[in-house]
């Protein structure tokens, strides 16, 4: 990728970054309110990327994606806000000032965390596909949202609906990206810094997924996704990989969880519902199943779209109806309709697919004539 | 070094490559294999024959780990293993195509080969996010011996092609090819030329005997009765689920158990062996 990558590509990933750099500049006059659906949008890309390892590579429908992010969130909540140690005073006595476990360690524990829930979930659906898959999925993923519901009695271990509070922002040593202050002279704000440790963090995740899919693994899970029978004949240990493909898929929504987490200072239930699982899929669907960038253009489309709404679908409305007729969440939910049926229709592989290696001209002819079951 | 070990172990491989025996197996009411054994010699081109429904596909995924039978005892080069898990069978070494193909339809011809190479290599997923030296060293081997097995079997053109744009008989090639890309032993191939037109089946012909100068032993379900009788060194002949026959292909021809198998017992004296020629 680095060193061999041809000087118009790199030429390209320049561009994009510096676009990166100056977007938050160029945006931030219009409110901070799209920096921060800017910071979201990475969060969302995060939490595709996860997802299509899983959905895209592996080719295991999970509808209860979500539930790794909770899982992410909430150990970072625990572990950095002053919840635990409010309602259990022993923990109290042994931390006097509280449990202050810094993100660079908590979110390694989240992402473990997550990722030990991923095998959870994936060892007794191994041998489940499709739709069968889906629907356990969706259980597991309401089963945990369930829970943190209702742990709140007889122990309070989640606060349950009211959600925990207070959680301590990111903190670089001794540098805390809520209150910034100056640095070199500049001042910077603390959405800005956010953003650029999201988009960072995001654009790991990308490196992460593309390195992946390049591999001897990468190429293990679409050989499951393709025909399991196959690649177990070909000796691919189909049990290992499909676990690894939900562990690691649950990886990423565990560190996306505690970044949020962070960056909220505030989760409760109602932030990892079945709706939230279904946003997520929809991105990578939208955006191309399996393809990197088009799952990243997915994720950044439908995560900025709610945003991109309410500045637009309210002052528009009053300006023509004078009232507003259709309120911009039912908005946002027609419009994911639409497009849902839109890209099912023209784009069935997404808006941005992997490429056909140049097949496309002969693809369909053979693949009729070959039974393939039976 | 692995591989090194993986070779001086493959040299071993003296005279038997195959040998299973008293394998049994039963789908509820069906008792669809009866005690068959086998012995396959280093270097032959075997072939397993007999009538529809005899057992012959049941056999083939017994020993390749896909259908679990009740009993059996099964030696790989001198080695017993045990055929519970598929892939466990790939890296003992044999690997196997279907009566139906299953190539990975959406993955291009090189990427097909390059799964075969899965069971032969070790990098993981920390190697791969990464992108450890061991990691790149081994991703070029994996492509550059896929590229040169698509060159042996003669599948270049379609290197970038995917699997099922592919034209029928070079499906079959490419199935092959991915097979062979798991250094298997022994080469098992559930009925290569169905579907084949008579041009395809000579270069299949060819084909497999050029594996067989490779050192490669092949087990061979085939339908083609003329092509399994120029083909095979040695024949076993399979109807109800039990050995009716065994020996090279000019003396299963003449065994009257065979004959009364594909023919029925009237017409076995009636009209010697038409089918068999």
């Amino acid at each position: 990728m680095s060193s061999r990558s041809p000087p118009r590509v790199r030429a390209a990933l320049a561009a994009v970054g510096i676009a990166l750099v100056a977007l938050p500049w160029l945006i931030g006059p219009f409110g901070d309110a799209w920096v921060r659906a800017l910071c979201f949008a990475a969060l969302y890309v995060m939490l595709a990327l996860g997802l299509n390892i899983v959905v895209g590579f592996a080719g295991l429908l999970d509808l209860g994606y979500i539930a790794f992010y909770a899982v992410g969130a909430y150990t970072y909540a625990l572990l950095a806000s002053p919840h635990l140690t409010e309602h259990f005073p022993a923990l109290a006595h042994a931390f006097p000032h509280g449990l202050h476990v810094s993100i660079w360690a908590a979110l390694p524990i989240g992402a473990s965390l997550a990722a030990a829930f991923g095998i959870l979930l994936g060892a007794p659906v191994l041998k489940l596909r499709g739709d069968y898959l889906a629907i356990v999925t969706l259980g597991f993923g309401e089963i945990i949202r369930i829970f943190l519901n209702n742990l709140n009695a007889p122990l309070n271990f989640t606060n349950g609906p009211s959600g925990i509070t207070l959680i301590d922002p990111v903190r670089i040593g001794s540098f805390d990206l809520a209150h910034p202050g100056a640095i070199l002279g500049l001042h910077p704000s603390s959405l800005h810094l956010y953003y650029y440790l999201l988009v960072g963090m995001a654009l790991l995740a990308m490196l992460v997924c593309i390195r992946l899919q390049d591999s001897r693994l990468g190429r293990a899970w679409m050989a499951i996704r393709e025909d399991e029978v196959a690649a177990r004949a070909m000796g691919i240990n189909v049990r290992n990989v499909k676990l690894l493909a939900f562990s690691l898929g649950a990886t990423f929504g565990g560190i996306a969880g505690g970044l949020f987490a962070a960056f909220q200072g505030f989760v409760s239930p109602e932030s990892f519902s079945l709706q939230e699982s279904i946003v997520v899929l929809s991105m990578i669907v939208l955006g191309g199943l399996g393809h990197v960038p088009g799952v990243v253009l997915g994720a950044v489309m439908l995560a900025m779209l709610p945003e991109a709404l309410r500045h637009t679908a309210v002052p528009l409305q009053d300006a023509v109806f004078g009232r507003v007729l259709i309120d911009s969440e039912v908005l946002r939910m027609l419009l994911y309709g639409l497009a849902t049926v839109g890209v099912m229709l023209y784009r069935p592989r997404g808006l941005w697919p992997a490429p056909e290696h140049g097949a496309a001209i002969t693809a369909g002819k053979t693949s009729q004539a070959v039974p393939r079951h039976g | 070094m692995a591989e090194r070990a993986e070779r001086a172990e493959r040299a071993e491989c003296a005279e038997c490559v195959l040998r299973a025996a008293s394998v049994n197996k039963r789908f509820g009411g069906l008792q669809a294999l009866t005690d068959v054994e086998i012995q396959i010699d280093k270097e032959q081109i075997y072939g397993l024959i007999g009538p529809n429904g005899a057992g012959k596909t049941t056999f083939f995924n017994v020993l390749t780990g896909l259908v679990k039978p009740d009993s059996g005892t099964f030696e790989l080069c001198g080695r017993s293993y045990q055929p519970v898990d598929p892939h466990r069978v790939a890296s003992a070494g044999i690997a196997r195509t279907f009566q139906n193909i299953r190539l990975f339809p959406d993955m291009t011809a090189l990427e097909n080969v390059m799964v075969g190479r899965h069971v032969r290599t070790h990098a993981n997923a920390l190697d791969a996010v990464l992108r450890t030296r061991r990691a790149r060293v081994e991703e070029r081997a994996i492509r550059s011996r896929a590229h040169e097995l698509l060159d042996e079997i003669g599948l270049t053109r379609y290197t970038t092609q995917l699997a099922r744009t592919l034209p029928y008989g070079d499906q079959r090639r490419l199935e092959i090819a991915r097979a062979l890309a798991t250094e298997p032993r022994l080469l098992a191939l559930d009925e290569p030329a169905a579907g084949m037109n008579a041009t395809e089946k000579g270069a299949l012909r060819g084909l497999l005997e050029s594996i067989r100068t490779r050192g490669i032993t092949i087990l061979l379900i085939e339908h083609d009765v003329k092509l399994v009788m120029g083909l095979c060194d040695r024949v076993t002949v399979l109807d109800y689920g039990k050995v009716i026959s065994v020996g090279t292909p000019a003396d299963v021809q003449r065994d009257p158990a065979v004959i009364e198998a594909y023919l029925g017992m009237a017409q076995a004296e009636a009209a010697p062996r038409p089918q068999i020629q």
